[in-house]
C-alpha cells in the first residue's frame, strides 16, 4: 500500500522565453515573461498523504503493537514501586498529633512534638525517598507564586537590602529588608521528621537521613546562591535583614553545614519551587542504602517522630509523610501505563475496524473506479 | 437684481475654489474621493444657493483661466483673481514629520490592532497575571513591520513625487521659452512640449508644429491604450506657431471645476483682438491634453496649463476603488465574534466561580498568603472587575493576534502565483495575469456566477469583413470568398448591371469610406503613404478605438475603395478608378451606445450629404425608403450566423437644412451645461428621414478555447450569462457555437417579440411552470435537460421595473429569479452598460447571495466589474479600461478557467485552512489555561512562562502554517483542471461553514483537555524523575506547552511535503527553550524558567508521556478524516485516489 503519492515528478526547470519569444519589444517581453520554475508555477514536487483506511491502517496497528508493550512495562515497573503513606495532620482525636494541631500558636516557643507509629509489610530494598505532602495548599496561587525575588536569591546584594515589590507583603518587617522575601519564602515547611525503626525486640533505632541531593543541581549551584560570595560568615553578610515573619531561626541558621546554609539550604530550595497542584509532596531526606545485605527500611513497625510547626488546619489542609522507592520512571504512577495499554488497544481495534471498512468500501470505490 | 448676484456668486466663487484646494492639500491621493465628495458638496451648495437667482449664464462651477496671466479687455467680466494648487504631485500619504503618528493612527484604526492595544493598556494599568511585553511585543512586531511595509512604500513615493516634480518643462514668458521644474506650473502658463516629453499638467491644446493644428498622442501611462489618438488644436490659434506669436494670444478659457472623468471635458475659449467682440470656441475632450500622456509624431506644441497638480485628471483618478471584501473575510469575522464572546464568558465564569470559591477568609488569604494592605482595602467590586479584566488579559491570546498578519501575507505572497503563472501569459500582448488587489484570491473559489461581456471576451474581436449587402445585392470582397480569388473588380462586377444599382452601390461604398472615425497611422511622410497604399505595400494602417470601422474600411480597400486620410477637412479616398475624391467633413456625429449610430456630414462638389451607419434597430425606424424588407432579411440571415450587422443609410441634404443642422450642433457643442444631453437632442432631430443603402457583416471569431472554458465552467457548477449590448440573433449564434447553448438545451425566450403577443405576466408564469414541471418530472438526474434564457434588455428593464400595483400581479422579480435559477446560461442582449451593472446587482442581491463574477474588456463593462463581487477585465483590444477598474486582469478568457477552477480552488482551500486552523491553534493554547484555572484557586496564574504567551503566534507556529497556506495542493493543477467539477467540493464556503468551525473548536477543546489533564496525572502527587527530585507549575506548563507546540505543528504538517519547515520550526522550538532555560537571564528579574525544560527531558516519562499526548490528540483527527473518506468521500477525494491509481497503473505500464 503506497502511503503518498508523488505530485508531477517532472519538476524540471528552464529557462524562460530563450529565443522563444522574439518579436517586437523581445526584450520587455522577456523579462514580463515569467520564470518557469517548479516553484513560480506551483509544481513542486508534494509528499502528500492521502488519508485512506488503507494508509492509515498499518500506522493504527503499528502504534497498538507498540504501545501495549511499553504500556504494560510501565505498569509493571510502576507496580513494583514500593510507597507508603502516613497522614500525620492529626485531625481526628484518635491521631497522636491531634493536641499539636490543636494547640498551635505561631509564637509558642516550645516546639509541639508527636510520634506516628506505622508498619511496613514489605522490606524496601534500594534507596528510598521520603516525601512530605502537603493538600489543599495553593502554591500555585497567582499571588503567591510570584511572591518572591529571584535576584535576590541569586546572592544579589541590593536585592537583598532592597527586596523586590513582588514579596509585598512580605519584603519588609520592622522596616528592615526580610531575606529571603516574600510568602513563598516566609510559609517554608517547617515540620522536622524523624524516622525510627522500631525492632523487633523494641530496640528504637534512628534511621539516618541525608538532606542533600533533594533540589535540582542547577538551583543549588547556580540559581540559588548566598550574597557575598566570598565571605562565609553568613551571619555577617545578612546583617541588616530580618527573618521572615514566620520563621523560627533566621537564614543563616537553617543548617550548621556552610554548604547548605542560607539561600542554598537544599529543603529550602525545594520549597522554593511551586508546586503545580494544590495537592503535592516535596523531597525531605533520602534513605540511602546502605549495605547490600540487608534492606534499607526492613519490613517491621517504625515510629515517625514529628516536630509540629507547620499549621494546616485553618485551610483544611493535609500533611503527610512518603515512604517511596525509585525507579528509571520516577515514583509510583500507573497511570502513564495504563494510558499506554489504553491507546494502543484502542489504536489496535480501530486498526481492525479500518480494515472492515476497507475491505467493504474500498471495494466498492475500486469498483466505481473501474466502471468509470 | 442679477447684476449684484453676480457679485455675490464671485464671492462664494472664490470661497469654493479655495475650499476645494484646502481639501485637495489636505487629504493626499489617499482620500480622492472625500477630495471629491468635498467638491461635489461645494458644487450642490453653490447650485442651491444660486439657483434662486442666477440665470443660466452663471456657471458657478467653472473656472476661468487666463491665458499666460494676461487680464482680459475692460469691458469683459470683472476680474476675479482665483487661486489654483501649483503643479505638485503629492501621492505620499505623510511627511517626515507626520508620519509617526498618522500611520499609528491609521493602523489602530483596524479592529484587531485597536484590541490589543486595549489589552496591553489594561496589562499597563492594572496588576494583570501576565506581563504587558506578552501582548505588546506581538503588537509592537505587528506595528512596526506595517510600518515598515508603509513608510517604505511613502518613501518610494516620495522620490517618485520629487522625480515628477522636478522635472523640466519649458513654459513661454515674455515671448521667450524658459524652463523651469514642473512643480513651478500655474494654471494659465502656456508650456511649450516637444516630442516625446510627457505632458505636465491638463493643458489646452493651443497650436502645434504640424499644419493641420493636430498633434499625436499615446495615453498608455493613463488607460493603457497604446494607439495614438489625435487631438486638435483651437482653429484659431492653431496659426501660431512661434513663442512671440503664441505669447501675443490674449484669452480666456472658461471651464469646468476638474473632473475625474477622462474622457470628458467641457469649456469654452474666448479670444479678445483688438476692441473686437471677443470669439468664442468650444473646447471639447479632443482640446484637452492630459497630463501623463505623451506627445508622438509631432515636434512641439503649445499649449495652456487649466488643471494643475492635484486637480489633473490623472491624479483625481487615482481613487482607491471601493473595497470589495470576500466571503471568507466575513466569516472569519463572524468566527472572531463567536471567539470575542467565548473570551468574556470566560473570563465571566472564572470571576464568578473565583468568587464563589473564596467565600471563605481561609481560602480567600489563608496565612501563607496574604494581601498587602493596598489590596485589602479597595473596594470588592474594583477587586472583581479588576479581576475579570485580569482573566480577558490571561484568555485573550484566544484572539489570535497573528492571524490578520498571516491572512495578509498568505494573501499578498499567494497573488504572486497569478502573475507568476506562465500559462496566463499571453505571448502577443507580453503580458500575464495582472492582480489589482490580492484580497479576493479565495473569492476565485467560491463564484457561482460567471457575468461575461461577448465583444472582446467571448469572441476575439479581431474584425473581419465577410460581405455587404447592397440593395439586396450581395458582395463578398475576394480576400476571404471561400478560397476562390477573384479580383475586386469581377466579384462586384459580377452581380450587378442596373445604372441605379451602380449609383447606390457606389454611394454606400463611399458612406463606407466616409462615415468612421478612423485615422491613418503613417509610418513616413505624407507622400510616403500615398504611394504605400497604392503599391500595396502595408506602410500604413488603420486605427481606431472601434474594430468594427477597421474591418469596414479595410474591407472596403478590398472592394476597391481606399480610404486616404483626412487632411484640412477633406477626406480623401482613392476609387477603384484610382482617382481622388475629396469630401469636406462638415460634421461629425460621434457614436455612442445609447444611440447605438453614428453620423457624419460631408460635402462633396456640389451636394451635402449625412452618411449613417449604426446598429439596425437603430437605423430601420429612421429610414424613409429604400429596399428594407430585402436588407432586414439579410441582416437577419447574417446574425444567426453569428456575425455582426451594421445598416448604412444615407440622407441628401439641402442648403437650408444643412444650416439648420448646423446650428443645432454648434449650439449643443458650445452649450457648457448638460451638453450631452443636448447633443443627443440634436442628433435626435438632424438623424431622420434618411434612404436606406444595405448592410454590412463583419465576423467577430471566437476567442481560443472559449467553448472549452465555458463548458468547464459549467461542470464546475457556475452559472455563465453572457451579457451584450449585439442582437439577440447574433448573440445567440455566438453562444451556440462557444457551448454555452448546447443542442440539447430547451431555449425559453423572454424578448421583446414574445411580450408584444402576450403580456409580460403570461409569459413570465408560463416559463416558470415550464421550469417547474421539467424540475419535477426530472427529479434527480439533473443533466437530462436543462434550460437557457434569452432576455433581452427592453424586456428586462420590465421585469425590473417596479410593479404599480401592490399585490396585482405578484412581484415580476421574483419569478425571474426564479426561472434564472433553473437555467444554466442565460443570455441578456441588447444591454446597456448600466443594466449590465442591474442585473448583477439583481443576482447578487436575491436570496442566496450568491458570488457573482464579472468579467469584460470593454469601457461598457467597467460597471458590472465594479459592481460583482470579483471584477475581471480582459486586456482587450477596446482599451485598458476594464483591466484597470478590474480586481484582476487576464489576457484572454481561457484564462478564466485557470483562475477559477485552479487559482482559486487553491487559494479557497488555503486560506479556509488557515483561519480554521488559527482558531484551532489558540483554543488548543488558551483552554488548558482556562482548566488550570480550576486548580490554582481562580488566581488567573498563567501557565506558561512569559516568552512562550509571546513567542507562541508570532514564531513557533506561525511558519508552518503560513507555509502551508501558500503552496498547499491537495490535487495537482492537472487533476483540477481536468475535473472541472471539483470546484464543486468547495462551493458555498463550504469549508467555512458553521459545523466545520464548531468542528475544530471540538478538536481544539478536546486537544487542550488531553493535553491538560494527560500532564495533570502525570504529576498527580507524585514524581517522575529517577533522582526523586520534584517537578513545580512551571515544568507542568512547559510539559503542557511542548505537547502543544508538537501537535499543532504537526496538524499543519499532515497534508505537508515541506518537512524542513515543520522540523526547523520545531528544532528553533527546542532550541529557544533551551537557551531561555540555559541562562540566568541579567536583565530578568524572575529565573522561573531556569532549566525547567532540561531537567523536564531528563525524565523518562515526560518523553513517553509527551509521545502519547501527541498521538491522542492527532488520533481522532486522523479517525475522521479517514472514516469520512471511506464511507462519503467527496469528489476531491476521489480524484486524488484516482490520481494514485493512474500513478500504479502508470508504473505497471512502464514495467
Amino acid at each position: 500500500m503506497m502511503a503518498s503519492s508523488y505530485k508531477d515528478e517532472d519538476g524540471h526547470i528552464t529557462v524562460s522565453g530563450s529565443g522563444a519569444a522574439a518579436g517586437a519589444g523581445g526584450g520587455s517581453l522577456r523579462s514580463k515573461k515569467p520564470e518557469n520554475t517548479a516553484f513560480k508555477q506551483q509544481r513542486l514536487p508534494a509528499w502528500q498523504p492521502i488519508l485512506t483506511a488503507g494508509t492509515v491502517l498499518p500506522a493504527f496497528f503499528i502504534i497498538g503493537l507498540m504501545f501495549i508493550p511499553i504500556g504494560i512495562g510501565l505498569y509493571v515497573t510502576s507496580n513494583n514501586i514500593k510507597e507508603f503513606e502516613v497522614d500525620y495532620t492529626g485531625v481526628e482525636m484518635s491521631s497522636p498529633c491531634f493536641t499539636c494541631s490543636q494547640n498551635f500558636s505561631w509564637n509558642s516557643t516550645k516546639p509541639c512534638t508527636c510520634s506516628v507509629p506505622f508498619h511496613l509489610d514489605q522490606p524496601y530494598e534500594s534507596n528510598v525517598f521520603m516525601y512530605y505532602g502537603l493538600s489543599n495548599f495553593y502554591q500555585n496561587h497567582r499571588r503567591y507564586v510570584k511572591s518572591r525575588d529571584d535576584s535576590q536569591l541569586n546572592g544579589n546584594e541590593e536585592s537583598l537590602r532592597k527586596p523586590s515589590k513582588e514579596c509585598e507583603p512580605y519584603a519588609k518587617h520592622n522596616n528592615k529588608p526580610i531575606a529571603p522575601c516574600g510568602a513563598i519564602a516566609n510559609s517554608m515547611f517547617n515540620d522536622s521528621l524523624e524516622l525510627i525503626y522500631i525492632d523487633p525486640n523494641g530496640t528504637k533505632v534512628q534511621i539516618p537521613l541525608t538532606a542533600t541531593g533533594i533540589a535540582w543541581w542547577t538551583d543549588k549551584h547556580v540559581k540559588f546562591r548566598n550574597p557575598g560570595a566570598e565571605n562565609t560568615n553568613l551571619t555577617v553578610v545578612f546583617q541588616g535583614t530580618t527573618r521572615p515573619v514566620n520563621w523560627r531561626r533566621p537564614v543563616f541558621q537553617l543548617d550548621s553545614d556552610p554548604d547548605n546554609n542560607g539561600f542554598i539550604n537544599e529543603d529550602f530550595i525545594v520549597w522554593m519551587r511551586t508546586a503545580a497542584l494544590p495537592t503535592f509532596r516535596k523531597l525531605y531526606r533520602i534513605i540511602q542504602r546502605r549495605s547490600n545485605v540487608h534492606p534499607t527500611l526492613p519490613r517491621g513497625n517504625y515510629s515517625l517522630e514529628v516536630v509540629y510547626n507547620y499549621p494546616v488546619r485553618s485551610f483544611e489542609g493535609r500533611k503527610r509523610m512518603i515512604l517511596s522507592t525509585i525507579s528509571w520512571m520516577g515514583g509510583k504512577n500507573p497511570f502513564l501505563g495504563i494510558a499506554y495499554v489504553s491507546v494502543g488497544s484502542v489504536c489496535f481495534l480501530l486498526g481492525v475496524l479500518l480494515l472492515i471498512i476497507h475491505h467493504k468500501y474500498g471495494n466498492r470505490n475500486n469498483a466505481a473506479e473501474i466502471s468509470h | 437684481m442679477c447684476r449684484s448676484s453676480g457679485d455675490v456668486n464671485s464671492a462664494f466663487f472664490t470661497v469654493h475654489t479655495l475650499g476645494t484646494v484646502e481639501a485637495l492639500s489636505l487629504h493626499s491621493l489617499c482620500f480622492p474621493s472625500r477630495c471629491l465628495f468635498h467638491s461635489l458638496w461645494c458644487h450642490n451648495l453653490f447650485f442651491s444657493l444660486l439657483r434662486s437667482c442666477a440665470g443660466e449664464e452663471n456657471w458657478v462651477d467653472s473656472r476661468t483661466v487666463y491665458i499666460g496671466h494676461k487680464e482680459p479687455p475692460p469691458g469683459a467680466e470683472a476680474y476675479i483673481p482665483q487661486r489654483y494648487p501649483d503643479n505638485r504631485i503629492v501621492s505620499s500619504k505623510y511627511t517626515f514629520w507626520n508620519f509617526i503618528p498618522k500611520n499609528l493612527f491609521e493602523q489602530f484604526r483596524r479592529i484587531a490592532n485597536f484590541y490589543f492595544l486595549v489589552i496591553f493598556l489594561v496589562q499597563l494599568i492594572i496588576d494583570t497575571p501576565t506581563s504587558p511585553v506578552t501582548s505588546g511585543l506581538p503588537l509592537f512586531f505587528v506595528i512596526t513591520v506595517t510600518a515598515i511595509k508603509q513608510g517604505y512604500e511613502d518613501w518610494l513615493r516620495h522620490k517618485a513625487d520629487c522625480s515628477l516634480n522636478e522635472c523640466p518643462v519649458d513654459v513661454v514668458q515674455q515671448e521667450k521659452v524658459v524652463r523651469t521644474q514642473s512643480h513651478k506650473l500655474r494654471v494659465g502658463d502656456i508650456v511649450m512640449v516637444r516630442e516625446d516629453e510627457t505632458f505636465p499638467c491638463d493643458l489646452i491644446f493651443l497650436s502645434s508644429s504640424r499644419d493641420d493644428g493636430t498633434c499625436y498622442v499615446t495615453t498608455t501611462s493613463l488607460d493603457g491604450e497604446s494607439s495614438h489618438k489625435t487631438y486638435y488644436a483651437v482653429p484659431d490659434t492653431m496659426a501660431f506657431k512661434t513663442e512671440q506669436e503664441v505669447d501675443s494670444l490674449h484669452a480666456t478659457i472658461e471651464c469646468e471645476q476638474p473632473q475625474p472623468d477622462l474622457y470628458k471635458f467641457v469649456g469654452r475659449i474666448n479670444i479678445y483682438k483688438d476692441k473686437e467682440e471677443p470669439v468664442s470656441r468650444t473646447l471639447g475632450a479632443e482640446n484637452l491634453l492630459l497630463r501623463g500622456a505623451t506627445l508622438k509624431n509631432t515636434q512641439h506644441i503649445y499649449a495652456v496649463a487649466v488643471y494643475t497638480g492635484m486637480e489633473t485628471k490623472m491624479a483625481l483618478n487615482y481613487q482607491s476603488k471601493s473595497q470589495k471584501r470576500s466571503a471568507v473575510e466575513k466569516s472569519m469575522n463572524a468566527f472572531l465574534i463567536v471567539y470575542l464572546f467565548i473570551l468574556i464568558s470566560k473570563a465571566v465564569i472564572n470571576t464568578v466561580l473565583k468568587y464563589a470559591w473564596q467565600w471563605s477568609p481561609d481560602r480567600d488569604e489563608p496565612w501563607y498568603n496574604h494581601r498587602t494592605e493596598n489590596e485589602r482595602q479597595r473596594h470588592v467590586v474594583i477587586r472583581a472587575f479588576t479581576d475579570f479584566l485580569a482573566f480577558m488579559v490571561l484568555f485573550n491570546y484566544i484572539i489570535p493576534v497573528s492571524m490578520y498578519v498571516t491572512v495578509e501575507m498568505q494573501k499578498f505572497l499567494g497573488s504572486y502565483f497569478i502573475t507568476w503563472d506562465e500559462e496566463m501569459f499571453d505571448e502577443e500582448l507580453g503580458q500575464g495575469a495582472q492582480v489589482n488587489t490580492s484580497d479576493l484570491n479565495e473569492e476565485l473559489g467560491q463564484v457561482e456566477y460567471v457575468f461575461t461581456d461577448k465583444t472582446g471576451t467571448l469572441t476575439e474581436n479581431n474584425m473581419e469583413f465577410i460581405e455587404c449587402c447592397v440593395d439586396g445585392n450581395v458582395y463578398i470582397p475576394h480576400a476571404i470568398c471561400n478560397g476562390q480569388i477573384l479580383s475586386a473588380a469581377s466579384s462586384i462586377d459580377m452581380i450587378d448591371s442596373s445604372p441605379g444599382g451602380k449609383r447606390i452601390r457606389d454611394l454606400f461604398f463611399r458612406a463606407l469610406c466616409l462615415c468612421h472615425t478612423v485615422q491613418v497611422k503613417e509610418e513616413e511622410t505624407v507622400d510616403g503613404i500615398k504611394r504605400g497604399i497604392h503599391q500595396g505595400r502595408p506602410t500604413s494602417f488603420y486605427i481606431s478605438s472601434s474594430p468594427d470601422e477597421v474591418a469596414l474600411v479595410e474591407g472596403m480597400k478590398r472592394l476597391g475603395y481606399t480610404y486616404l486620410r483626412l487632411k484640412d477637412n477633406y477626406m480623401e479616398i482613392l476609387n477603384k478608378d484610382d482617382e481622388i475624391e475629396r469630401f469636406e467633413l462638415l460634421h461629425v456625429l460621434n457614436f455612442d451606445s445609447v444611440r447605438r449610430r453614428m453620423s457624419v456630414i460631408v460635402k462633396s462638389i456640389s451636394e451635402y450629404l449625412m452618411f449613417c451607419k449604426g446598429a439596425d434597430s437603430s437605423i430601420f425606424p429612421r429610414v424613409v425608403s429604400g429596399k428594407v424588407e430585402q436588407v432586414k432579411a439579410h441582416v437577419e440571415q447574417n446574425a444567426v450566423e453569428g456575425l455582426r450587422t451594421l445598416c448604412v443609410a444615407y440622407r441628401r441634404l439641402s442648403e437650408s437644412e444643412y444650416q439648420e443642422a448646423c446650428h443645432y450642433l454648434t449650439e449643443a457643442k458650445l452649450a457648457l451645461q448638460d451638453r450631452e444631453q443636448r447633443l443627443a437632442q440634436a442628433y435626435d432631430v438632424i438623424e431622420r428621414d434618411f434612404v436606406l443603402l444595405g448592410a454590412t457583416a463583419v465576423e467577430d471569431r471566437l476567442q481560443e478555447k472559449a467553448a472549452d472554458t465555458i463548458e468547464s465552467l459549467h461542470k464546475a457548477g457556475i452559472k455563465v450569462w453572457v451579457l451584450t449590448g449585439d442582437k439577440m440573433e447574433t448573440a445567440a449564434a455566438t453562444c451556440y457555437a462557444s457551448k454555452l447553448f448546447r443542442r440539447s438545451t430547451q431555449i425559453l425566450e423572454l424578448t421583446k417579440k414574445r411580450t408584444k403577443e402576450q403580456s409580460l405576466h403570461d409569459v413570465l408564469f408560463e416559463l416558470n411552470r415550464t421550469v417547474l414541471r421539467q424540475r419535477s418530472i426530472s427529479g434527480l438526474s439533473v443533466d437530462c435537460l436543462d434550460f437557457g434564457l434569452i432576455i433581452d434588455g427592453a424586456t428586462l428593464s420590465a421585469v425590473l421595473k417596479p410593479s404599480q400595483e401592490v399585490s396585482g400581479h405578484g412581484n415580476y422579480r421574483e419569478i425571474f429569479l426564479e426561472i434564472c435559477r433553473n437555467c444554466s446560461a442565460v443570455l441578456c442582449c441588447r444591454m446597456a452598460p448600466l443594466q449590465k451593472a442591474q442585473i448583477v446587482k439583481l443576482i447578487k442581491s436575491s436570496k442566496e447571495h450568491p458570488i457573482t463574477l464579472a468579467v469584460g474588456d470593454g469601457a461598457n463593462d467597467v460597471s458590472m466589474i465594479l459592481e460583482a463581487h470579483v471584477g475581471i477585465g480582459i486586456m482587450g483590444k477596446e482599451g485598458r479600461q476594464a483591466a484597470r477598474n478590474s480586481d484582476y486582469a487576464i489576457p484572454k478568457f481561457k484564462h478564466l478557467k485557470k483562475m477559477l477552477l485552479v487559482h482559486g480552488h487553491y487559494y479557497y482551500i488555503r486560506i479556509a485552512e488557515l483561519v480554521q486552523y488559527f482558531f484551532y491553534k489558540n483554543v488548543c493554547f488558551i483552554f488548558p489555561q482556562f482548566l488550570y484555572q480550576f486548580f490554582c484557586g481562580f488566581s488567573q496564574q498563567p501557565l506558561y512562562d512569559t516568552a512562550y504567551l509571546t513567542l507562541y503566534n508570532i514564531s513557533f507556529t506561525s511558519l508552518p502554517i503560513l507555509l502551508y497556506s501558500l503552496v498547499e495542493q491537495h490535487v495537482t493543477i492537472d487533476t483540477l483542471k481536468r475535473e472541472p467539477s471539483l470546484y464543486r467540493d468547495i462551493a458555498k464556503n463550504s469549508l467555512l461553514r458553521w459545523p466545520v468551525f464548531l468542528y475544530w473548536t471540538c478538536l481544539g477543546v478536546f486537544d487542550a483537555v488531553i493535553f491538560f489533564f494527560g500532564a495533570y496525572f502525570l504529576f498527580d502527587n507524585t514524581t517522575f524523575t529517577s533522582n526523586g527530585q520534584m517537578f513545580g507549575n512551571w515544568t507542568f506548563g512547559t510539559l503542557i506547552f511542548t505537547v502543544l507546540v508538537f501537535t499543532v505543528t504537526l496538524k499543519a504538517t499532515k497534508c505537508l511535503g515541506l518537512g524542513f519547515v515543520i522540523w526547523g520550526s520545531l528544532l528553533f522550538y527546542v532550541i529557544f527553550s533551551l537557551l531561555w532555560g540555559g541562562i540566568v537571564w541579567p536583565f530578568l528579574n524572575y529565573q522561573r524558567m531556569y532549566y525547567v525544560f532540561m531537567q523536564m527531558l531528563s525524565s523518562g516519562p515526560a518523553w513517553l508521556s509527551i509521545i502519547l499526548l501527541i498521538t491522542v490528540s492527532l488520533l481522532p483527527d486522523v479517525i475522521k478524516k479517514v472514516l469520512c473518506r471511506a464511507i462519503c468521500p467527496t469528489a476531491t477525494e476521489r480524484a486524488q485516489v484516482r490520481k494514485r491509481f493512474l500513478k500504479i497503473d502508470l508504473k505497471f505500464y512502464l514495467c
